[in-house]
């Protein structure tokens, strides 16, 4: 992570209000450096609310840096803006939209948070998802861990050998006998896999008077038979990527990325990944299953090398154009690659690109949260048409509902509560931080596209938009 | 008591108010001077709200950590003056990365007190009063004197005690109706990694950490203190070769990082870690052990941090203004794909040992030894303890069962571990007092024999 985080720059506008806390948790996490652009004054309210102006800052100019001009943004990974005007916010959108560069959209308004990620494509390599299964390549396995579990022999092993013999190799010699009683094929549904674990507990050894030993590998290999039997097949989400339109515009500008994906797609059944998960062992076979596994990843690494290699001569690029370590990186997750491609914020407002009618239909749920993307794009509506947010002045709250409800109106049929209008949301400021580093980094996956925090439940919604 | 000084010389109004400018609380009085939607029903909006903030409320923040440096910014910058903060530890190197209210200088000196001066400094007119101790070092009269208390624990123990701690502040009648005005509501934040978690907890009202102790899974994470001064498990030593030894070492040349599928850093790490447990007669450091500690790393995330202590102070700031209703009441964040929160009720257990007012019934079969209670009470997701001690009354008399925490009565009490229950003369439905670090108040066992249910 530290390694694309150094050295990125990115930029925030407007540093009022969500904005400072979210550089002090950029830092803390190791962005290389950032630019802060702003063009409002401070004020008292502003040093009530913000950890790192002092009073003695009131009045003064914050950080009014640079005026817009394309060439300083271009300069970018990540430009952030915050609670900026929506005409501002549209311009920067198209901007960034034609020069590639993710936007990030913080908004917040009393209890209500809204981000929004404006992206045309984002590729994860190391996407590290929460439950992964082991790839153990039970139902194809490669010669080298054949040739292992066919070296080993349970019934001339010690009973320690026995129970400490790794489970995938207790999995594979079981299912290989299974497949001899049942035509060459591996249980299948739930009443096979029964009698499948009920083959292997037959296969605990028993001492003298009849009773089972405990062996825990056993055990470990039964409760596996659910996970571990699944036939190897391309995630969903990689499948999304090998049919995508990229490969049709492939050339020579093409990204690392997807000059790997194509490669892993001409590789594609037997690509490995060279994991295995613990189990109990004794130390020296589990070096050597480990190693089994290794071996094969080593192959299919230089496999795909070799692919890589040929695609970048092709394309006229030196072989060596994408390192060794980035290739091993990625065949080690080919299983978790992930791609996002987002829409322009032209698309969310133009009328006829707009999900009008799809985000509409939130709307029947009375408690759903979507019903403050509206009240906010109502607010901007307001901003512009007033110069001031609805409800900032007491006398005028009462006043300030009715003519919300007229952009609100306008533009959706629709209206909602009032909110109160405070920006206190540290909240948001720490979620776009987060996502601001996996959008600089690649790691981890960032939301699509938009997604609203409302403070007074602790509830929160992703939308596409 | 220092509050009472400074009453003395200067009433406290007047210095809060020399310390206000225009606009200073702007933001936070459109939600307290104005009613609306999303209001608590009692809530009467008004300047008195924000005065009982500034001058009356008193919070406690337990812990000065990741979490709690956030939320003492959070909190003062709401509002909140007259905060306390309790934490042992002193500020690490490994510290400074996220735990933002310290610097280099610091290292070495308390967390609450650093943490207290940042953000007393910083924030005019706010008042965090620092104790560098553990919670166990005060009792019940120092927490009946706050009005809420916020944890960000590293530690479910210390979750437990302080669970218990408010509970047994609470105040029943005859009738055994509660009392409400013994109720100290708790907001407990939690973070892992890219996950984390925020709950509200009304004490004798909704589920407390008892109630959802099965939501919490064993701990894997090691402050780094430990794992470079005082190691005691095999895990420490290799965290110690990983963290430490490694970028010293470069064993497989310079900068390459550590490779939890290749056998041979692993095998490095694991010998290292091995040589590490032997200095400190640390017993059962394995190869499979090492690898699975090295492949499992939670690193603390600074933003995740943030958040939840965000998300907490918010519900701090509900819970005291009611300006809003407070979170209902287990939020679940986690954004290692998307941005996901779920918010959902926790349930109330009706047999909870902790909240409940019910006796615990343990049922045993006849010939159970006093060792398979000790064993039940340690390995049962319910229970969970770390070393519980174990009294009675036989015939009127105290007596002692099995006691684990003083090193000489465990020697005189250790011959009852394989002696039957009733062999010691334990009788169906014989009460037992059991207590543990996990809780400040002991909790009282019904045992009932299984031929006794036929």
């Amino acid at each position: 992570m530290k390694r694309k985080a150094a050295g990125s720059p990115g930029t925030a506008r407007n540093s009022k209000m969500s904005k400072i806390p979210l550089d002090k948790n950029k830092k803390y996490d190791r962005i290389g450096s950032f630019t802060i652009l702003d063009g409002q004054k401070v004020t008292g309210e502003d040093v009530g609310n913000n950890f790192f102006l002092t009073k003695e800052a009131i009045g003064k100019t914050t950080n009014c840096l640079l005026q817009e001009n394309s060439d300083f943004f271009k300069s970018f990974s990540v430009v952030i803006a915050t609670q900026l005007p929506e005409e501002t916010l549209l311009n920067l959108g198209s901007l960034l939209w034609s020069h590639n560069i993710p936007l990030l959209v913080c908004r917040t308004y009393g209890f209500i948070g809204y981000m929004r990620i404006v992206l045309q494509e984002h590729c994860v390599i190391e996407s590290h998802p929460d439950n992964a299964h082991p790839d153990l390549r039970l139902d194809r396995p490669f010669p080298g861990l054949s040739q292992y579990v066919e070296m080993l022999d349970l019934n001339t092993m010690s009973k320690q050998e026995h129970g400490h013999t790794p489970y995938v190799v207790l999995l594979l010699k079981y299912l290989n006998r299974w497949k001899a009683e049942h035509d060459g094929k591996p249980p299948l549904n739930y009443k096979e896999k029964d009698a499948f674990k009920k083959m292997l507990r037959e296969g605990i050894l028993v001492n003298e008077h009849g009773v089972p030993e405990e062996e825990e590998n056993f055990d470990e290999a039964i409760k596996a038979v659910n996970t571990a039997l699944v036939p190897t097949r391309i995630p969903s989400e990689v499948s999304k990527i090998f049919s995508d339109n990229s490969f049709s515009n492939f050339n020579e500008s093409s990204s690392s990325f997807w000059i790997l994906a194509k490669a892993t797609k001409e590789f594609i059944e037997n690509e490995g990944q060279g994991s295995i998960p613990d189990m109990t062992a004794d130390s020296k076979r589990y070096i050597e299953l480990q190693n089994v596994y290794q071996e094969q990843a080593r192959k299919d690494v230089a496999v795909i090398t070799q692919r890589v290699q040929k695609i970048l001569l092709d394309l006229g690029k030196s072989a060596d154009t994408i390192q060794d370590s980035e290739i091993r990186l990625f065949c080690k997750n080919a299983a978790f690659l992930r791609l996002i491609r987002g829409r322009s914020l032209a698309e969310e407002y133009r009328p006829n690109t707009a999900k009008a009618s799809e985000l509409g239909s939130y709307l029947d749920d009375a408690d759903s949260d979507v019903v403050f993307y509206f009240l906010l794009k109502a607010v901007d509506r307001f901003y512009t048409q007033y110069h001031r947010y609805p409800g900032n002045f007491d006398d005028q709250v009462e006043v300030d509902v009715v003519k919300l409800k007229v952009p609100a109106l306008a533009r959706f049929s629709k209206s909602g509560p009032l909110m109160q209008t405070s920006k206190k949301n540290t909240y948001m400021k720490c979620s776009a931080a987060q996502e601001v580093i996996k959008l600089i980094t690649h790691q981890f996956v960032p939301f699509n596209n938009t997604y609203i925090y409302n403070g007074s439940t602790g509830c929160s919604i992703t939308l596409q938009v | 008591m220092e509050v009472e000084e400074q009453c003395s010389e200067s009433p406290m109004f007047v210095e809060n108010k020399a310390d206000d400018w225009s606009g200073r609380w702007s933001h936070i009085q459109k939600l307290l001077m104005r009613s609306g939607p999303l209001a608590h029903q009692d809530f009467e909006p008004g300047p008195q709200v924000l005065e009982f903030m500034l001058e009356s409320a008193k919070i406690l923040v337990i812990g000065a950590g990741g979490l709690g440096c956030e939320l003492l910014k959070d909190l003062a910058l709401c509002g909140f003056r007259n905060i306390d903060v309790i934490d042992m530890d002193t500020i690490d190197v490994s510290n400074l990365n996220r735990q933002f209210l310290f610097r280099p200088k610091d290292i070495g000196r308390a967390k609450a007190e650093i943490a207290a001066e940042f953000v007393n400094s910083r924030i005019a007119g706010c008042k965090v009063t620092p104790h560098f101790k553990k919670i166990q070092d005060f009792d019940a009269d120092f927490y009946r004197g706050f009005h809420l208390i916020v944890c960000g624990l590293d530690s479910i123990i210390a979750r437990r005690w302080m669970n218990g701690m408010v509970l047994s502040l609470l105040e029943y009648d005859d009738d055994g109706i509660l009392d409400q005005t013994s109720i100290i509501p708790v907001v407990d934040g939690g973070t892992e990694g890219f996950k984390g978690n925020a709950r509200v907890i009304i004490p004798g009202l909704t589920a407390c950490i008892e109630c959802t102790l099965d939501l919490y899974p064993p701990q894997v994470n090691f402050p780094l203190c430990t794992i470079a001064h005082t190691p005691r498990l095999p895990e420490h030593c290799i965290e110690y070769a990983k963290v430490l030894v490694w970028p010293q070492e470069h064993p497989f040349g310079v900068g390459v990082p550590v490779d939890g599928d290749d056998p041979a850093h692993v095998q490095w790490i694991f010998l290292k870690a091995k040589e590490r447990a032997y200095n400190y007669s640390i017993q059962g450091l394995t190869y499979r052990l090492t690898q699975g500690v090295v492949k499992h790393i939670i690193p603390a995330v600074a933003s995740t941090n943030a958040l939840i202590a965000a998300a907490c102070a918010l519900e701090v700031f509900k819970l005291v203004s009611s300006c809003c209703n407070p979170l209902n009441n287990y939020m679940v964040f986690n954004d290692t794909d998307g941005l996901y929160t779920y918010t959902f009720e926790a349930e109330k257990k009706e047999d909870c040992a902790a909240c409940s007012q019910r006796p615990q019934v343990l049922t045993f079969p006849d010939d159970a030894t006093l060792k398979s209670v000790i064993d039940f009470l340690n390995d049962s997701p319910t229970y969970q303890m770390k070393a519980p001690s174990l009294t009675t009354m036989v015939d009127g008399k105290n007596k002692t069962l099995y006691i684990q925490s003083v090193k000489s009565l465990e020697e005189k009490t250790r011959h009852n571990l394989p002696k039957k229950l009733k062999d010691i003369g334990l009788v169906d439905g014989q009460e037992i007092v059991v207590a543990d670090s996990t809780t400040p108040k002991a909790i009282i066992c019904k045992i009932q024999f299984a031929s006794s249910m036929e």
